[in-house]
């Protein structure tokens, strides 16, 4: 035990010096407002985004939990994202864990903007089976899956690897994203399974004001996410899955900081009642710069 | 977490913080403007509907400063990543044009796409963008009132 405290010390320790350093970097944001679903929008090349996360959901069956994330997203080129979780949750009247890492990558697959424009995710994940962030749905997830003690849950060690398809478009400043998704635990013979995130969102105002303002409508970005679990490989289809329904909205700060709330519903009886999320965030501009210049490299 | 993991996980922040992000582009290369010509017939034609607004290019300027400047330079006179926007090649340019890059990108030379900008506040930039000096005018460093 002394040594996962320390682990997790000094995880933490090199995590405030990422942003301490990142602190002193220029920062602009104009982010999302969708939690689970992705647009097809990268990372601003050599752009660090900083995000953290917060889930509250309710358990029947079993105790409350918040699970919580870290984000690590980087513009690699203006057509490769890069980017690293480090996940964790407390289950009221239990434990507070650490429950593993992502690492996720997002490859635009055409150059220009198009009809629908398609962008390719494909992410590793060494999660345990405590882990209760909810990022995505998919297969025959449900409720009563998270109702585990995390004593127990946390023996359970998944290496998973996701693939997305994401297709987004934005027409009068409406944004509207589809994502299918596929996914296959790689340890044990875990069938392939499959789940979906939709999103709609726009604006609260098209036209921006020539005045650096916190309460523009233009730096609010409102709309809805749905998503859930579609089976696997031979059970395909909703029986036995849960699905979400979550008005999301962003504040993306003219200091830089992106504020995002999300309350997301249950839709059925295999669905959390209630998944409370909101996160904070700011982007680092300059970030790769920064860091090669450290390392001794050329700006 | 094993400590084999954080290992990985560092090294992996730290590796693809340094990797090439880019092909740097430099104002001078003319081949960095290439792009404009490739705009098609009808996003050239396009008319710029915020052209008698009299705060687009203010608010071009802040929306230029939050989203542009770190590539382009804060007078838009070029930096390491972006060509300078004062250029001949860019003050030429029909507003269609620059709407049309603004929109699509450059994706391959490290301009991204800014459709995520609403298509006023395109516009709201482009107004800014015509109203700079040229590089070959006289007063380099300020917008035309």
């Amino acid at each position: 035990m002394p040594q996962i405290n320390l682990q997790i010390r000094l995880l933490f320790a090199v995590l405030v010096a990422l942003c301490l350093f990142a602190a002193e970097l220029p920062a602009h944001s104009q982010e999302s407002p969708y939690i689970v679903a992705y647009d097809h929008y990268l990372e601003e090349p050599g752009s660090l985004d900083v995000e953290y996360f917060s889930t509250f959901g309710t358990q029947r069956g079993g105790n409350d939990f918040h699970a919580f994330w870290t984000e690590f997203e980087y513009g690699a080129t203006a057509w490769w994202t890069t980017e690293v979780y480090v996940d964790g949750q407390t289950t009221f009247g239990d434990s507070t864990i650490f429950t593993g890492f992502r690492w996720e990558n997002r490859f635009r697959l055409l150059q220009r903007e198009h009809f629908v424009n398609p962008v390719l995710y494909i992410e590793y994940e060494q999660t345990s089976g405590a882990d209760k962030i909810l990022k995505e749905v998919e297969g025959h997830d449900v409720e009563s899956d998270y109702a585990v003690p995390n004593s127990l849950a946390r023996q359970e060690h998944d290496h998973e690897l996701e693939f997305k398809l994401l297709l987004s478009k934005t027409f009068q400043g409406w944004n509207v994203t589809e994502n299918p998704i596929a996914t296959k635990n790689v340890t044990g013979g875990n069938p392939w399974e499959f789940g979906y995130a939709i999103g709609a969102s726009r604006p609260l105002a098209l036209k921006a004001s020539a005045q650096r303002c916190n309460l523009c409508r233009e730096n609010f970005i409102a709309g809805v996410e749905m998503y859930g679990g579609l089976g696997d490989r031979y059970s395909f289809g909703l029986h036995d899955t849960s699905h979400y329904l979550a008005p999301v909205v962003a504040w993306n700060l003219p200091s830089d900081w992106t504020l995002r709330l999300s309350p997301g519903f249950g839709l059925n009886d295999n669905s959390h009642r209630l998944l409370l999320r909101w996160g904070v965030s700011r982007e680092f501009s300059g970030f790769g710069a920064a860091v090669s210049r450290l390392f001794g490299g050329r700006p | 977490m094993t400590r084999r993991s954080a290992v990985i996980l560092l090294l992996l922040i730290v590796g693809v913080s340094t990797a090439q992000t880019t092909s740097a582009h430099s104002g001078k290369d003319a081949s960095v403007y290439a792009e404009l010509a490739k705009a098609p017939r009808k996003a050239t034609s396009r008319h710029n509907p915020l052209e008698s607004d009299p705060d687009a290019v203010a608010t071009g300027a802040k929306l230029f400063d939050l989203h542009c400047a770190e590539c382009h330079g804060e007078m838009a006179e070029g930096g390491k990543k972006g060509p300078s926007l004062r250029a001949d090649e860019v003050q030429q340019s029909t507003p269609g044009t620059l709407f049309w890059l603004l929109t699509n990108g450059v994706v391959r030379r490290g301009m991204p796409v800014w459709s995520k900008l609403p298509e006023t506040q395109r516009w709201q930039l482009v107004s800014y963008i015509k109203s700079l000096i040229p590089a070959t005018g006289p007063e380099e460093g300020t917008p035309q009132p």
